[in-house]
């Protein structure tokens, strides 16, 4: 999945209101002044490593050079800082905001601490990832590209709550009709990786970066059997193959193999548009909504810059996994494809959370 | 033997790596920065590594793990200053050093309690290294063998350390704790998203309150208040009684008492999703337990310091094992260490399991440069501790607001909302009427820490547990109660009735005379309703929340029992029995010469001002009303220490890249920093 491609899938008028990114902005120079880069979560997770990956080479890109630093501002999942982010207003085009999927669901979700609105700010780069789930070695055997062997067994998984990114992995088992009891409260998928290292849980998954360094080495040495990943978007939105993962069969593969699972309909449907939010477009780097085009472009062409750069694919790879980076008008359809869920979808997942964990956001 | 024969060789290259003047260099420059870094209480290591993050990216990696191990390495000691000479734990790790250290301080044996702490963690550095050096190649499995229910028994461990600590009257200190965790229960359940004692209107509470302010509120402001109220200096009598060679030699008389604690450091530290938070207490129970007389506990027993100070270092050894090996970090500052090791050199070192198999050198280097680190760190600490123990001899009236000024802003970086200064208030007030009824501070504390472990650990190993069950019984019994559960089960049992036997004897408030029925009373019922109301909160959510409610409900019920059965004692005996304890009635509190309520308006007036006007001006104002009428001084030294307060402030800030808490004008106004 290209740049390009992905732009041209994109909303027409979008692309047409958002003009084309000059190279280089000659009006605005940020020498000496310091760009905020403002995260809200703590300095530990993954949008932190996301961020300081970035911030040294965008500093490098953006005109005169300044100094960008990452701030956390962490609190309630991180609608905290978005509803502080929904607050602020260009000043000097020194602030910019980050957000993941953590952010996104809620958005999707409408939960009730929600007061920000993604259609206000400026997209200026976009990146996402992909995720593999994995078995236990005796269950693993059981696995023939489809799960029909696999629905009689119950398997235990270890999930951070079935509203946040889990709810992908958590909709895809229950389509498939296998049976999975989500042990709740795990701090992030390392611990979840370290429950089925232990044998307390016998299915998992981890995001691609997570599968690479923790867990590839397992299905190596024979202690875990890979099942499927979510896949990856082409051009025109359809899931194919992961190209991280390409010998590994997507869930849509598997769905379609597995008896009583669909791959259309509002299931299938509620399914795509929450992997699309949580995974091939995750992470977003924002502009305030009322920033002149200048800047915009200046940040545009800087963070252009840094995908075009001769050793990105290489340092990207190692530090943050391989994520697909979409800038300027990319990541305004990334956008767009990530927070336009409708509204059967959303009806069909809220009525599913309730049903099957008793959530209820609101 | 394979294993061990690739680790000599990597062993021998891993010092090859290390012995370069360049990479010592660099590692003194990082354990000077932490030790700068870790004036801030609560603050550390997280605040440090961050900073050096930007500089990572691409950099030789045996320079910059230097850097950041050396910077890591020191948190842990240089913490050690705030906890004994003011009291104020640094960080979860220094928690347990206050209980004696804070004590010897006001002895007029600062220098002393210091020097035995600093001896203690390198001690526990040396040992935890070695260890691990040995360890870590067969570490994997043992880890692996900790599952929940192993998790949760240690837990209890822990928890069980409130028999030790619970003082004079037991059902006080059991009251206490389960209290501390019912406290810790406010916010979103991490379980099921329920919320307990908390609403969505106030985003704050979602999510629970910051172990940094609770343990400022528990144990600095209580004592700042205190020695305000009294303005003396914390030793008494302004003198400084023994030196620092004395603690050496303290340390020395010590030293298995050392070696066991660094032991438990190592090993507790090594299992992941426990971290430090019970290693200090558990050290601590073992220093009480293994001595001959216990008398002086609490009240400035050097074995108290010894005890954990010697486990707090070993513990950042063994935390290495599940950072490096499984690629989960046991504590904040080792996460940010896990992402920035991603950015050194060409990206090749990743945390996990490669690092035993291709980068042993690495790992070894991280191990010993650990080590290295605490030498350095621990030298320059016991050359600085003669002359900052002398700040135990100025007048503490002269102290207190700059001291206000760090647990400000401490408090307020944990969360970066207004609302953290109005929680350190707020538990600070619970601090003081703890510690002025003779409730235990420590066990309220044991109890907050480990609220969230316990009721995790809980919930998912009863649910992993049915699992197995209904696969097959000996299945399910197998998983629960597995040799090392049963171990841990005898070791809790004998704790808990050595515990009881001797927490009369350890009395952390020091004596403490009782009077009337009244004020004791009063605080035992606003204790009562608070457990009342969370429970019927707790009683609220739904049944398919189970867990999110069983934990609050089953605490909370024993805790109240507890308080019923206080309060039937109190109704039955007479005005003057030990449950009526009150620091009101004689002794120091009640000789001072300022009242309670006079000198929390100092505080309280510091944090209204920010909300008006926001913390930089606030603070001006606040240093230059307090020093001229509470401390009375000239005009010119009130605007001497003033700006040294504001310049420090804005220097470290500044440095850190850190914000302050702006208020209604900055709402107004854009104002440059350090005023926004």
């Amino acid at each position: 999945m290209t740049i390009s491609n992905f732009t041209r899938r994109a909303v027409v008028g979008l692309i047409a209101a958002a003009g084309i990114a000059a190279p280089a902005a000659a009006e605005v120079d940020f020498s000496g002044k310091t760009v905020e880069w403002v995260i809200p979560f703590s300095e530990t997770g993954g949008s932190a490593k996301w961020a300081n990956f970035f911030a040294p080479l965008l500093s490098e890109a953006l005109p005169g050079q300044p100094t960008v630093v990452v701030k956390f501002m962490p609190g309630a999942g991180s609608t905290k800082g978005a509803n502080w982010f929904q607050e602020q207003s260009h000043d000097d085009g020194t602030l910019l905001f980050g957000t993941s999927g953590s952010t996104q669901f809620p958005y999707l979700l409408s939960d009730p601490r929600v007061r920000y609105e993604y259609n206000d700010w400026i997209p200026v780069m976009a990146s996402g990832t992909g995720g593999v789930a994995y078995l236990n070695v005796e269950d693993g055997a059981k696995f023939d590209g489809s799960a029909n062997a696999l629905k009689d067994t119950n398997f235990i998984y270890g999930s951070q709550g079935a509203t946040r990114l889990d709810l992908v992995p958590l909709l895809a088992w229950q389509m498939l009709g296998m049976n999975v009891e989500p042990v709740f409260g795990i701090k992030g998928r390392g611990d979840g990786r370290l429950m089925f290292e232990r044998g307390e849980a016998n299915i998992d998954y981890q995001t691609s970066s997570g599968y690479l360094g923790g867990s590839a080495p397992l299905v190596e040495s024979g202690q875990a059997v890979p099942m499927m990943t979510w896949g990856a978007l082409d051009a025109d939105g359809n899931i194919v193959r992961d190209p991280t993962f390409p010998d590994i069969p997507t869930f849509k593969e598997v769905c379609e193999a597995t008896d009583g699972c669909e791959t259309t309909g509002e299931a299938w449907d509620a399914w795509k548009a929450f992997f699309v939010a949580g995974f091939p477009v995750q992470k977003l780097a924002f502009l305030p909504g009322d920033t002149p085009q200048e800047v915009v472009d200046a940040y545009t062409a800087a963070f252009q810059a840094v995908t075009e750069r001769g050793d990105f694919a290489d340092i990207s790879s190692k530090r943050v996994g391989k994520y697909a980076v979409f800038v300027g008008d990319g990541s305004k359809a990334a956008l767009q494809t990530a927070t336009n869920v409708d509204d059967n979808a959303k009806a069909y997942v809220l009525n599913w959370l309730k049903e099957a964990y008793g959530v209820e956001l609101n | 033997m394979e294993v061990f024969a690739t680790a000599v060789p990597a062993l021998s290259d891993a010092w090859g790596l290390i012995l370069q003047p360049i990479v010592l260099g660099y590692l003194v420059l990082g354990v000077v920065m932490g030790l700068a870094v870790g004036v801030f209480p609560g603050l550390g290591g997280i605040a440090g590594l961050s900073l050096l993050l930007p500089f990572m990216f691409g950099m030789d990696p045996i320079l910059g793990l230097a850097l950041m191990i050396g910077m890591v390495a020191v948190v842990p000691t240089s913490d050690t200053f705030a906890s004994v000479l003011m009291g104020i734990p640094g960080s979860s790790a220094s928690q347990a050093t206050v209980l004696d250290g804070f004590p010897m301080a006001k002895k007029g044996e600062a220098a002393r309690a210091l020097s035995a702490a600093f001896a203690s963690s390198l001690f526990g550095g040396l040992v935890g290294a070695t260890f691990l050096t040995m360890f870590i190649l067969v570490a994997r499995p043992i880890v692996l063998a900790f599952g929940l229910p192993e998790m949760l028994m240690i837990t209890i461990l822990g928890l069980s350390m409130v028999a030790i600590l619970a003082g004079r009257i037991p059902l006080k200190g059991v009251a206490a704790a389960g209290l501390g965790l019912m406290v810790g229960t406010i916010g979103e359940a991490d379980a099921g998203g329920s919320l307990r004692m908390a609403t969505y209107d106030i985003p704050y509470l979602t999510d629970g309150l910051k172990l940094v302010i609770v343990g400022l509120g528990i144990f600095a402001v209580p004592e700042i208040v205190s020695l305000l109220r009294q303005d003396r200096s914390i030793a008494k009598g302004a003198s400084l009684g023994a030196g620092w060679l004395d603690g050496v030699k303290d340390w020395a008389a010590n030293i298995w008492l050392s070696v066991r604690c660094s032991i438990i450091g190592v090993v507790v530290g090594v299992i992941p999703g426990l971290g430090g938070s019970v290693v200090d207490w558990i050290a601590y129970g073992h220093s009480v337990q293994s001595t001959k007389d216990k008398s002086n506990f609490g009240k400035g027993e050097v074995r108290g310091v010894i005890g954990p100070e010697s486990s707090n270092n070993a513990k950042e050894g063994g935390g290495l094992v599940p950072t490096l090996l499984f690629g989960i970090p046991g504590s904040g500052s080792m996460a940010i260490f896990i992402g920035a090791v991603a950015l050194l050199g060409s990206g090749d070192i990743e945390v996990g399991p490669s690092m035993l198999k291709d980068n042993l050198d690495i790992t070894y280097s991280i191990v010993w440069l650990l080590a290295l680190a605490n030498v350095v760190g621990t030298i320059l600490c016991i050359a600085a501790s003669g002359g900052i123990a002398k700040l135990t001899t100025i007048r503490f009236t002269y102290l207190a607001p700059f001291l206000f000024m760090l647990i400000s802003f401490a408090a307020f970086q944990s969360g970066q909302n207004f609302e953290d200064l109005l929680a350190l208030f707020g538990i600070g007030l619970i601090g003081i009427f703890l510690r002025r009824f003779d409730w235990s501070r420590p066990a309220f504390l044991i109890g907050f820490v480990l609220s969230n472990p316990v009721e995790k650990f809980t919930n998912q190993a009863f649910q992993i547990a049915s699992f197995r069950f209904r696969k097959s019984f000996g299945e399910g019994m197998e998983y629960v109660f597995s040799p090392i559960v049963i171990v841990l089960i005898v070791v809790t049992v004998v704790s808990v009735i050595l515990g009881i036997r001797q927490a009369k004897m350890i009395m952390a408030e020091g004596e403490v005379k009782s009077g009337s029925k009244r004020a004791p009373l009063i605080f035992l019922l606003v204790i009562m309703a608070y457990l009342i109301v969370a429970l019927v909160n707790a009683n609220m959510i739904p049944d398919y929340n189970m867990t999110d409610k069983i934990i609050p409900l089953v605490i909370g019920s024993v805790s109240l029992f507890c308080c019923v059965i206080l309060l039937i004692q109190m109704m039955r005996r007479p005005e003057g029995d030990a449950i009526f304890a009150d620091k009101e009635i004689a002794g120091e509190d009640a000789s001072a010469p300022h009242g309670l309520w006079s000198t929390l308006a100092w505080f309280a007036s510091l944090i209204a001002a920010t909300w008006v006007v926001g913390f930089i001006l606030a603070l001006i104002g606040f240093l230059i009303a307090f020093l001229r009428i509470r401390a009375g001084s000239s005009w010119q030294m009130t605007l001497i220490l003033t700006a040294c307060g504001i310049g420090f402030m804005c220097l470290m800030a500044g440095a850190l890249n850190r914000d302050f808490p702006p208020g209604l004008l900055q709402d107004m106004v854009n104002l440059p920093w350090p005023l926004k």
